[in-house]
């Protein structure tokens, strides 16, 4: 599983680094880490205008965001 | 400064009880002066760039009053053990270039040494206490005028990332350093009832604090609200600075969006925005004279953005 780590970062770092992840691995499914509801929205945002869905747990420093590509 | 006591001034006609964007202080019958200061870090990676944004950012308070700024004083933080002195003389040279435009006099200014930079300036200007335009006195009826586009804290953003290009840095660029002066002077020209301008708060944020403390509400429809290009798309990409998303919380029970309005319009209604432009609320007609002069004058995106309605009181309905 790839697993993009932006905790500690703020916006718009995380949406770099995880278009980063998205762009290396098309059509696989990522893991992003944040720390903020800032940077949960908007690599949420990001993730859905590319066609990912996208699944939201609160974990215990934040949040762990997946993100599956369409039909799959 | 909540919990501090202000002693009352009978002179002080728009302290801190009100959400004004700037103080006035009456001098005499005819005279009162307009008070402001604003300082940033850097929004753009050019120094002088910074100093022209941030000089036109500090007189945009006089101007939102329909004042006339006179004096500037600097206000300089700066890292002088790690940063060359030429950026900083770059960055004073932005700064007083944009204060002779506005014929404004640089009077003096203070600089501390500090790890993170930081530049803006305190401006005094002047103004007949009668004709102070506060952002309260909209009434049901008027039209709501927007001189500038909105989106300049995506493209920072965006810039950030690395992910603007050239054009869209010299667009935001360029709106961000354009004096709101013409707008004021064609405002006062034209008569209006209120006028603030769009700063950290968004356009939303903004509007909010036109109808507090009155019994009215605005209606704005989203699709006619100026927009930098490139703006939309990158609000659905996620480059959406933490301000836009403060800012909505902080709002969130004074606004209401109607059924169908995309996300990325609160994203950008709610924008923070540098040295933005101004939201003049006037009557319809004078509303039209104001808009063609403003489009006349170099102000070609400003458009006629929503209206000022009698219920619901105290709330924004963001429309089609």
């Amino acid at each position: 599983m790839i697993e993009v780590d932006a905790r500690g970062f703020s916006c718009p770092i995380p949406v770099v680094k995880t278009t980063q992840a998205l762009d290396g691995h098309p059509g696989k499914p990522v893991i992003v880490l944040v720390d903020s509801e800032v940077a949960r929205e908007n690599v949420s945002r990001l993730a859905r205008s590319r066609g990912y869905s996208v699944k939201v747990e609160q974990v215990l420093d934040g949040y762990r965001l997946q993100l599956a590509p369409a039909g799959k | 400064m909540r919990g501090l006591e202000i002693p009352h001034d009978p002179n002080l006609i728009v302290g801190f009880d009100s959400l004004d964007d700037a103080g006035v202080y009456r001098l005499t019958d005819d005279l009162a002066i307009i008070q402001t200061v604003d300082f940033f870090t850097p929004v753009v990676d050019n120094p002088y760039d910074f100093g022209r944004i941030a000089a036109a950012n500090a007189l945009g308070d006089v101007y939102a009053m329909g004042g006339k700024p006179v004096t500037a004083m600097n206000l300089v933080c700066f890292p002088s053990r790690s940063m060359d002195l030429a950026i900083l003389r770059d960055i004073l040279r932005g700064g007083m270039d944009k204060l002779h435009e506005a014929e404004v006099t640089l009077v003096g200014g203070h600089s501390v040494d500090d790890p993170e930079l930081k530049y803006g300036l305190s401006v005094t200007g002047v103004i007949h206490p009668c004709k102070i335009v506060l952002n309260s006195g909209a009434v049901p009826g008027d039209s709501l005028i927007l001189t500038k586009p909105l989106g300049t804290g995506i493209i920072n953003t965006a810039i950030k990332a690395g992910m603007a290009d050239e054009k869209a840095i010299g667009m935001v660029t360029e709106q961000m350093a354009a004096l709101n002066r013409r707008a004021s002077q064609l405002m006062q020209e034209v008569g209006v009832h209120a006028c603030t301008d769009v700063t950290g708060f968004g356009l939303l944020g903004h509007a909010c604090e036109m109808v507090q403390n009155n019994s009215i509400g605005i209606e704005i429809s989203y699709s006619a609200v100026p927009i930098f290009a490139g703006s939309i798309e990158f609000a659905r990409m996620g480059v959406v600075p933490g301000g836009a998303f403060r800012n909505k919380a902080f709002r969130a029970a004074m606004v209401e969006f109607a059924a169908g309005v995309p996300q990325w319009a609160p994203d950008i209604l709610f924008d923070p925005q540098t040295s933005g432009g101004l939201l003049i609320s006037t009557s319809p007609e004078k509303a039209k004279v104001l808009l063609e002069k403003l489009h006349y004058t170099d102000h070609r995106e400003a458009a006629i953005i929503g209206e000022i309605v009698a219920e619901p009181k105290g709330k924004i309905s963001v429309v089609e």
